[in-house]
């Protein structure tokens, strides 16, 4: 069911000419609204096929973009697999029976999914030169912020994901003489993982989005190669530059939402698991609302 | 400590600040992420395309590249300006951008509280004859808003959150670059850092339990 059907049905007349003057007036604003980028941009210039020509050169593309794109991808898989580690242990931590355990990884994770991670990221930065002696530690500052603030709300996803799983799972495992760690392990986190699928590449999203802030401490990533040195190499590039990676950054983002929604639809189909997909963190929509959605950030 | 102390006022102007922005772009963000979402499920398919490619597009963009775009795009190059006090000005682009960005997650968040209105209230909203508009306005988006108080709490939080990276709109005034400017001087102090995130919590942590307390109360009773 569409949220669109919720609204309206098959209009009748005087619905249908209504419609037709709501499509002719957006079809105007949309026109006045792009003709007006064109204007403004056609009056500074930027349609101008000499700021655009770099583009067209393979060197641009091997010397400024894919660099920086290997540095977007180097910094979001590290801190991916590391906050999954990190989101495994402390959500696991935090459903741990003994309370010495169980209250101070909660403590972590809500410490660090409450810090901005832009604050994280410059305090890591740094820190990390009075800790460890000089060196440049923009890429280990991206790193570990993305790790503990990601992991933390990885670590929330994984708890939803366990707990998602009807009581009468572990019920049964344990009436037929599993133990506590066996239950976890053969039991649970099989399906649970099935359930906090969708949940995990919708915050991996989020993940490669924040890999750009990597940009304020000066991390050569693409958001650096693509936006502060092309425009600076190739003057007057400025739009073109921010437009070519603004594409690549969506495709990328968009790839990894298609698969999210690819994976909730299966894990909605499956029978492998008794639990139902949890929602992303903080999308956390009201009982009965259909679709995923999106991580917030 | 005697950093956090001796820095403690220009934090503090830095994280006042951060209030000033989140303040505006809660306002903005709402109201754009109202109109985005009406345009989302209108019966007029040039809006609803117009609306769902709008969400993609923002969504799926880093926040630092749209506050980059604009300072560096739309302000220097293009050269929209909204005040001749350059501080001010920037002031001005990052409300933009952080509003622009956040919209789409509201929109997104709203949507899902149309999903839960059930098929009934349309169906007896468009028997008693109202239009789209008066439906959506009258019946659906009461009923929708008080649904997502929580996950729109949600947005808000992430929302305030955010207006740290003013820093990459070139507003260098709240409490992030402050920060980093004090480290610059005297170098790396826990103090200061420890502040300031109680600082950003005595916000957030309201206004999740403000939030909460208020989807609970004025939930709809089914």
């Amino acid at each position: 069911m569409s949220s669109a059907s919720v609204l309206f049905d098959a209009p009748g007349p005087r619905a249908r000419a209504r419609n037709a003057l709501y499509t002719v007036a957006g079809l105007a604003a949309i026109i006045a609204i792009l003709y007006f980028i064109y204007v403004k941009f056609d009056e500074k210039k930027q349609w101008e096929g000499r700021i655009w020509q770099p583009f067209l050169e393979p060197d641009t593309w091997t010397t400024h973009i894919l660099p920086g794109l290997l540095g977007t991808l180097q910094a979001a898989a590290l801190a991916a697999v590391l906050a999954l580690v990190f989101g495994a242990v402390f959500g696991l931590a935090r459903l741990s029976d003994h309370a010495w355990v169980r209250i101070p990884a909660g403590v972590v994770v809500e410490v660090f999914r409450a810090i901005p991670l832009l604050l994280l990221i410059f305090f890591i930065f740094y820190l990390a030169p009075s800790v460890m002696g000089g060196g440049d530690y923009a890429f280990m500052a991206v790193v570990a912020g993305l790790t503990l603030y990601n992991g933390s709300v990885l670590a929330e996803v994984v708890r939803a994901g366990v707990l998602a799983v009807p009581r009468g799972q572990s019920e049964a495992a344990y009436a037929i003489g599993l133990r506590k760690n066996q239950v976890m392990r053969m039991v649970l986190l099989p399906q649970a993982v099935t359930a906090m699928m969708p949940a995990i590449v919708s915050q991996l999203v989020v993940l490669l989005k924040d890999t750009a802030l990597g940009y304020i401490i000066a991390y050569v990533d693409l958001l650096n190669t693509g936006f502060k040195i092309l425009p600076a190499v190739f003057f007057g590039s400025l739009i073109p530059a921010a437009i070519v990676i603004g594409v690549i950054y969506v495709g990328l983002n968009m790839a990894l939402s298609a698969l999210a929604t690819w994976l909730e639809k299966r894990s909605r189909r499956s029978r492998k698991t008794a639990a139902r997909p949890i929602a992303p963190p903080g999308a956390a929509a009201a009982e009965g609302a259909s679709g995923i959605g999106a991580a917030v950030d | 400590m005697d950093d956090l102390i001796k820095y403690a006022p220009a934090l503090f102007d830095g994280f006042m600040e951060n209030v000033k922005l989140s303040l505006m772009c809660g306002v903005l963000s709402l109201v754009l992420g109202t109109i985005l979402v009406s345009m989302r499920v209108s019966p007029t398919p040039v809006l609803r395309a117009a609306g769902t490619v709008y969400v993609n597009v923002v969504r799926n963009t880093p926040l630092t590249l749209v506050l980059a775009f604009s300072a560096l795009g739309l302000s220097d190059t293009l050269g929209l300006a909204f005040s001749d006090k350059p501080s001010s000005n920037s002031f001005w682009l990052v409300v933009l951008g952080l509003s622009i960005y956040t919209a789409a997650f509201v929109c997104e968040a709203l949507r899902s509280g149309i999903n839960t209105v059930p098929l009934g209230q349309a169906e007896a909203a468009r028997a008693i004859g109202l239009t789209f508009l008066q439906s959506l306005r009258l019946i659906i988006l009461p009923q929708a808003f008080r649904a997502v108080i929580a996950p729109l709490g949600s947005v808000m939080i992430a929302m305030i959150k955010n207006t740290t990276v003013a820093i990459a709109g070139g507003y260098l005034a709240e409490s992030a670059f402050v920060m980093k400017d004090t480290f610059d001087d005297t170098g790396v102090s826990i103090p200061i850092f420890l502040g300031l995130v109680l600082a950003f919590m005595a916000v957030t942590l309201p206004v999740g339990f403000l939030t909460g307390w208020l989807a609970r109360r004025l939930a709809v009773a089914r």
